[in-house]
This record gives structure tokens, C-alpha cells and sequence, in this order.
């Protein structure tokens, strides 16, 4: 039963498929924003299936190892982190005491292996987007375990089942006024770990030439696309996990999930389509300055009961 | 690629992206690394001191890959022909898959070349 969780669903394939529409609705709702037509649905699934037909270029010089190793590590961490949160949400009973701080952990792996992409590829402009990604982690993950402090102070207990069962009781988290500066804070850290505008640093494609992952062709690159679509799909459910009352299956839980998702993605896409790109600079002093002090209040109101 | 273009080809290319002749409707897009690329779109000539780098650049495109040759440049080398700085045409360096003429050829040429080209692949 594990594996067809793994490999099916909540998994590989069902995770997979949801964030290749994810991808696809964004770059839709983009290309409508530009007064544009947008591609056609199954764009982004040609787009992977003709990248394994590529042939694969390693760069001399640069470790092979792990340049062919750190596709691996980005797609599997989002994959167990997207099973983990798929099984919690379907069956309360089946998580384990800590896998909100393991699924967290996962969710920074995706970043560490763009990091490792770009400094093994033996190129100035990859190690360019290597480290302002690096700067960037550093810069958003403050904020971000603020937030999750806010909860925490809350449910009082590191387990996603219990965030659930917290909400289906006490009430949703994000509706709290500390959960809903909390909820404010982690959007923005979700946008920036996706890697969506204003925080597409990394991946800045007129300054960079598509940064860390530079060199990659083929099926090392259709892994990280694969990653980056399943991220489009755990990192908004995690959001609803945390803040939004989780998704429960059966008739009216199954479609406010479904249009819960959809607001938290069109919210991203939104986001990313009217704001400039921020420099490095600017964006880790946005992360540690504003974006903290927010945090910081959000922490203290969830202290004092609010 | 442009090895040397007066860069009105280029502004064409530029054309098909914008809303009015949407290139992304056809699931092409502009992508950051001649790595992650499958068409190469060729304006201008190749000069002398460009040639090394032309082949390089084209060597890191991986298979299978095509190439378009845009603007009569590209294509013959049209009034640069008999120019000191002028090497040889472009499918004498690399394998031209699609030529598309014109000084500039209008964006609605570019894209029903583009789609000729990858209409050879099937």
C-alpha cells in the first residue's frame, strides 16, 4: 500500500499530473494577463516527454556525478514530501509525530540541489544563479519558521494530522488574525521557493541565461521541470494543510479543496505576473526586514491568544 | 544565433512573441540556454571572427535540433556577398533545415517557417 502511495497516488503520477496543469494554468493565465492566447493544455507534458528525447550533455571539467545527481535529489525530495502531505490529508491516522518539520526539511532540498546544479556545472553564470539562490534560501527561511512558530504556538504539536483535526474543531487556522498574517507571510516565501517573480533570482532569464541550470539538457533537465510542476502542486496544499482546514475526500470536501487550490495558485500567478523582479539585495532585505518584522507580529498575536 | 546581423531580423523574431502574432500559442517559447533549446534560428552572416564562435555556439544545441535560416542574410549572404569579412553561406558551416527570405521576412513568414521545420521532425 506504501509503494502505490509513492508511485500513484498521492504520489509520483497523481502529483505529477496536477502540477503539469498547475504549470499549464500559469502560463495561460500569463499569457491572458499579456493579452495573449497561451498554449494549449498539454504543453507542458510535450514539453517533458520531447525533453527525454534530448540527448544529455555533461560538462567537462565540472563533477560528473553530481551534476547527473542533483535532478535525482530535487525530484525525490518532492516527491516523498508530496506523499507525506497527500497521506496525511486522506487518512489522519497514518502520519507520524514530526512530519510537518520532515516535510519542511524536504521543501528546502529542491533549492540546495539547484544550488549544487549550478556549481557543478563549471560555468560563471550558473555559479552566479548558484549563489544569489543560496542568498535567497538564507534570506526566506527566517520568515518562514516564524510563521510556522505561529502555528505551533496554536495546534501545539508537530504532527499534520493534528493541524487538521485542530482545524476541523477549533476552526480554520488562516482566519485568526495571527494565522492570517502568518498565511500573508508564507505566500510570499512559497512564491520565492518555487521560484516565481519577484523572487526568480536564480532562474532570471534575461540576466542569467537560465542561471544554475544552464548546462542541463535532456533528462536531467526534464527531472528538474518535473520537480518544479510538482512543486506547483505540494507547496499550495501545504498551504491549505497549514492555514485552509486540509483537503478531506467525499463530495463537498473534494471541490472546496479543488477551488481552495485554484485561488491559492491564481494568487501566485497574479503575484508573479505584476510585480518587477526584485535584485538580490533587495530581496533579502525585504525577507529580513519587512517580511520578519511581520512575522515577528504575527508570532507575538498568536503569544498573547489572538 | 546572430553571427553579425544588422539585428532588423532579430526585432522580427521579437515580433512573434508579442500579442499580436503569439508564438506561445503553438507551444513555442524563448528559452535562456542554447542547452535547453530545439530550434536555432539563424539572422545574419557569418564573418571571421565570428566563425569559431557560431560553430561552438551551435555544437552546444542538443540533438535533435533544427535549424531555420532567417532573412535573405542568412540565406545567401544577399548584398554582403562580396564583402572582405564575408566567410561562406550559413549551410556551407551548419546544416540548414528551413530558409525563410526576406529584409526583414514578416513575423507570420518566421512562424510558418518555424512550424515547417518541425513538421520534417514528424
Amino acid at each position: 500500500m506504501n509503494l502505490f502511495y509513492l508511485l500513484v497516488a498521492p504520489g509520483f503520477l497523481w502529483s505529477l499530473t496536477i502540477g503539469l496543469l498547475a504549470s499549464w494554468y500559469d502560463r495561460k493565465i500569463t499569457a491572458r494577463l499579456q493579452w495573449r492566447q497561451g498554449p494549449p493544455i498539454f504543453q507542458p507534458l510535450t514539453d517533458l516527454i520531447k525533453l527525454f528525447g534530448k540527448e544529455v550533455y555533461v560538462p567537462d571539467g565540472g563533477l560528473r556525478w553530481l551534476f547527473l545527481l542533483a535532478p535525482l535529489l530535487a525530484f525525490s525530495a518532492v516527491l516523498i514530501s508530496s506523499t507525506i502531505l497527500g497521506v496525511s490529508n486522506l487518512d489522519i491516522s497514518e502520519g507520524f509525530i514530526g512530519d510537518l518539520i520532515v516535510v519542511v526539511y524536504l521543501l528546502t532540498v529542491p533549492s540546495l540541489a539547484l544550488i549544487l546544479a549550478g556549481s557543478a556545472s563549471r560555468n560563471p553564470l550558473a555559479a552566479l544563479g548558484a549563489s544569489r539562490e543560496m542568498k535567497l534560501i538564507l534570506a526566506y527561511e527566517l520568515p518562514f519558521l516564524l510563521a510556522l512558530f505561529t502555528l505551533l504556538v496554536k495546534v501545539r504539536s508537530v504532527m499534520l494530522g493534528d493541524f487538521i483535526s485542530y482545524q476541523a474543531t477549533v476552526g480554520w487556522l488562516g482566519f485568526s488574525f495571527s494565522g492570517l498574517i502568518a498565511f500573508i507571510v508564507v505566500l510570499l516565501v512559497f512564491q520565492a521557493k518555487i521560484g516565481l517573480v519577484p523572487f526568480d533570482l536564480a532562474e532570471a532569464e534575461q540576466e542569467l541565461m537560465a542561471g544554475p541550470l544552464l548546462e542541463y539538457s535532456g533528462a536531467p533537465l526534464a527531472l528538474f521541470r518535473a520537480a518544479k510542476a510538482m512543486l506547483y502542486y505540494v507547496l499550495p496544499l501545504l498551504l491549505i494543510t497549514l492555514f485552509w482546514g486540509g483537503g478531506q475526500i467525499g463530495w463537498p470536501g473534494a471541490l472546496a479543496l479543488i477551488i481552495k487550490y485554484v485561488i491559492i495558485l491564481t494568487l501566485m500567478v497574479l503575484v508573479k505576473n505584476t510585480a518587477p523582479r526584485l535584485r538580490i539585495d533587495q530581496a533579502v532585505r525585504f525577507f529580513w526586514g519587512p517580511w520578519t518584522l511581520l512575522a515577528l507580529l504575527g508570532l507575538i498575536l498568536a503569544l498573547l491568544g489572538y | 544565433m546572430g553571427a553579425s546581423a544588422c539585428n532588423n531580423c532579430d526585432i522580427e523574431i521579437l515580433d512573434c512573441l508579442t500579442p499580436k502574432h503569439d508564438v506561445e500559442r503553438f507551444g513555442i517559447t524563448l528559452v535562456g540556454s542554447p542547452r535547453h533549446a530545439d530550434v536555432i534560428l539563424v539572422a545574419g552572416i557569418v564573418n571571421r571572427q565570428s566563425l569559431e564562435r557560431f560553430k561552438r555556439a551551435y555544437d552546444q544545441v542538443p540533438n535533435p535540433k533544427l535549424v531555420v535560416a532567417v532573412g535573405v542574410c542568412a540565406c545567401t549572404g544577399d548584398l554582403f556577398r562580396d564583402s572582405y569579412n564575408y566567410v561562406s553561406p550559413v549551410d556551407e558551416i551548419i546544416p540548414v533545415d528551413v530558409y525563410v527570405p526576406g529584409c526583414p521576412p514578416k513575423p507570420e513568414a518566421i512562424i510558418a517557417g518555424i512550424i515547417k521545420a518541425a513538421e520534417k521532425i514528424k
